[in-house]
């Protein structure tokens, strides 16, 4: 192994500025290429952990790299370049007047220009399928448009890693599909937070579960998904009827 | 206003008229300067000197024919200038100083000269704004404002209100729904405390979102200006043919004080 690990988590703990501590040390190693679930309960601290992987967080204990990279202010327009993070909420993410301007508004920040720009803008565009919509304001896209075109901002910056935080919560049926489709046709590194347990299934071969502040559970999705006493522990529920042994593994 | 086309790019865009001119395709910051030193001009022109704003009118007329703005546009979207006319419609009847007579109306000259000068001065400024908020996208008014070292944030906060008017909108359409679901219905003054408590669970939505907002540009690399976006440059000859427009002005001007009785 000469690459190193798309993302590297040692000894992470981190209370907030009122006392309330939501990490008690975490460790997580993501090698390049892997998909990986974390599951966990409500306030496990799950969206805490993701704001800390590029910074927006800091100043507890142990370290964050990505790709060998220290999470550190002297790093951190590197680290935001390599870190992809698409939050719950796309009305969040999309600020800009237009699809178009929007995309291109990361790598407009790391100084890309001109026709390299806008060829950037395209190419993330047609990988989630908006690219018709470019000219269009995003308030008047639907939700799962809207969130395909989250998706593409960070896509937009090549990302070392793709962060997701609850992709699938608000879709509808063919949103869901579709935008599963959109991340299995991608050849990146993911971490995907969720409660989706069978979208995580699906899209992750391996899952981690977070529960106060710790990762408690890590291994191959289905063998969590089956493990009872674990699920119930954490909170982990499968939807009615849903039996991970009737699904085939993703790969 | 029905366009006949759009190409997409200005749905939601509610004052400019899709066009393919030489005064559209200005660029927005040339256009501002321009229309800002016009409306300067006029200002200064002596109200006493009749002809000029004629000639200020024409010039008007002469950019909105170029733009291809019919007055049909133009005019309704003059009301909002109305209250300031009601104002000045009374300024004639009170005073002191010298009368006339007008259609057997007793007025005093000074404050005829005075409605004439708001009237005239604002009407002018008026169809100035209209015409350029008629040919340039309001994002590029924005990029334009950045462009001329407008302080940043100002910009910023103009171009984000712009983005989110809606999401808050929407936002105070959830919770009036959520309100009448529950049988609230506002009647007179009682009903004012609830209105009041859901503009404050609006205020901390807003800044709520503005928070995460704040995060999401945050990860992306933002730190403290948005980039320019277009390619566009801005072109010596782009400065010269918007600065026609108030370079005719200055002359009418001048010369309207000059000869001034
Ligand atoms: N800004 C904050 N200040 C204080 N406590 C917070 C803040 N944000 C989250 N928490 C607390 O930290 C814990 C973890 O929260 P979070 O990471 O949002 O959980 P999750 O995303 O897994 O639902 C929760 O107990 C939550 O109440
Ligand atoms: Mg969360």
């Amino acid at each position: 192994m000469t690459t190193p690990p798309s993302l590297l988590i040692d000894s992470l703990a981190f209370a907030y500025p009122d006392g309330h501590q939501a990490l008690f040390g975490v460790h997580l190693r993501v090698n390049r290429g892997e998909r990986v679930a974390l599951l966990g309960p409500n306030g496990a601290g799950k969206t805490t952990l993701v704001l800390h992987l590029n910074g927006l967080l800091s100043g507890g204990v142990g370290t964050v790299s990505v790709a060998g990279l220290a999470v550190e202010p002297e790093n951190y327009p590197e680290i935001r370049r390599r870190v992809g993070v698409v939050f719950q909420d796309p009305d969040d993410q999309l600020f800009m007047p237009t699809v178009r301007d929007d995309v291109a508004f990361g790598p407009a920040n790391a100084g890309v220009t001109g026709a390299e720009l806008d060829a950037a803008v395209s190419s993330a565009l047609d990988a989630v399928g908006m690219l018709d919509f470019a000219d269009r304001p995003p308030h008047h896209l639907s939700f799962g448009q809207r969130r395909r075109v989250a998706l593409a901002t960070v896509l937009v910056m090549r990302p070392e890693i793709l962060v997701m935080d609850e992709p699938s919560s608000n879709l509808d049926p063919a949103s869901r599909r579709e935008l599963a489709d959109i991340v299995r046709s991608l050849d990146i590194t993911l971490l995907m937070v969720t409660h989706d347990l069978p979208y995580a299934l699906e899209l992750c071969p391996r899952s981690v579960i977070l529960s106060d502040g710790v990762i408690v559970a890590d291994g191959p999705t289905r063998e969590i998904l089956l493990d009872e006493q674990l699920m119930t522990r954490n909170r982990l529920e499968l939807p009615f009827g849903f039996d991970p042994r009737n699904i085939s593994s993703p790969t | 206003m029905p366009s006949p086309h759009t190409h997409g790019h200005d749905v939601g865009e509610r004052l400019l008229v899709h066009r393919h001119t030489a005064i559209h395709r200005l660029p927005a910051e040339v256009k501002t300067v321009a229309m800002v030193s016009f409306i300067l001009i006029v200002v200064f022109t002596p109200p006493e000197q009749f002809w000029a704003f004629g000639v200020y009118a024409l010039m008007l007329a002469a950019v909105a024919r170029a733009a291809l703005i019919p007055a049909k546009i133009i005019l309704p979207r003059m009301l909002v200038e109305v209250p300031f006319v009601l104002f000045a419609v009374l300024m004639p009847f009170f005073g002191t100083g010298d009368t006339v007579e007008v259609f057997g109306i007793t007025m005093y000259t000074a404050g005829l000269l005075a409605a004439w000068n708001i009237l005239i001065k604002g009407t002018l400024g008026v169809v100035a704004s209209i015409l350029l908020a008629a040919t340039t996208p309001a994002r590029d008014l924005l990029l334009g404002l950045e462009r001329l070292r407008v302080p940043t944030l100002l910009v910023q906060i103009a171009a984000f209100m712009l983005r989110y008017m809606h999401v808050v909108t929407d936002e105070m359409g959830r919770m009036k729904l959520a309100r009448d679901a529950r049988g609230f219905t506002a009647t007179g003054i009682r009903s004012w405390p609830v209105i009041a408590q859901s503009a404050g669970a609006l205020f901390i939505r807003s800044y709520e979102r503005g928070e995460r907002v704040h995060l999401a540009m945050l990860s992306r690399g933002y730190t403290g200006r948005l980039p320019r976006l277009d390619n566009a440059v801005t072109l010596r000859s782009d400065w010269v043919k918007s600065m026609m427009l108030p370079a005719g002005a200055l002359i009418v001007a001048v010369t309207a004080t000059v000869v001034q009785p």
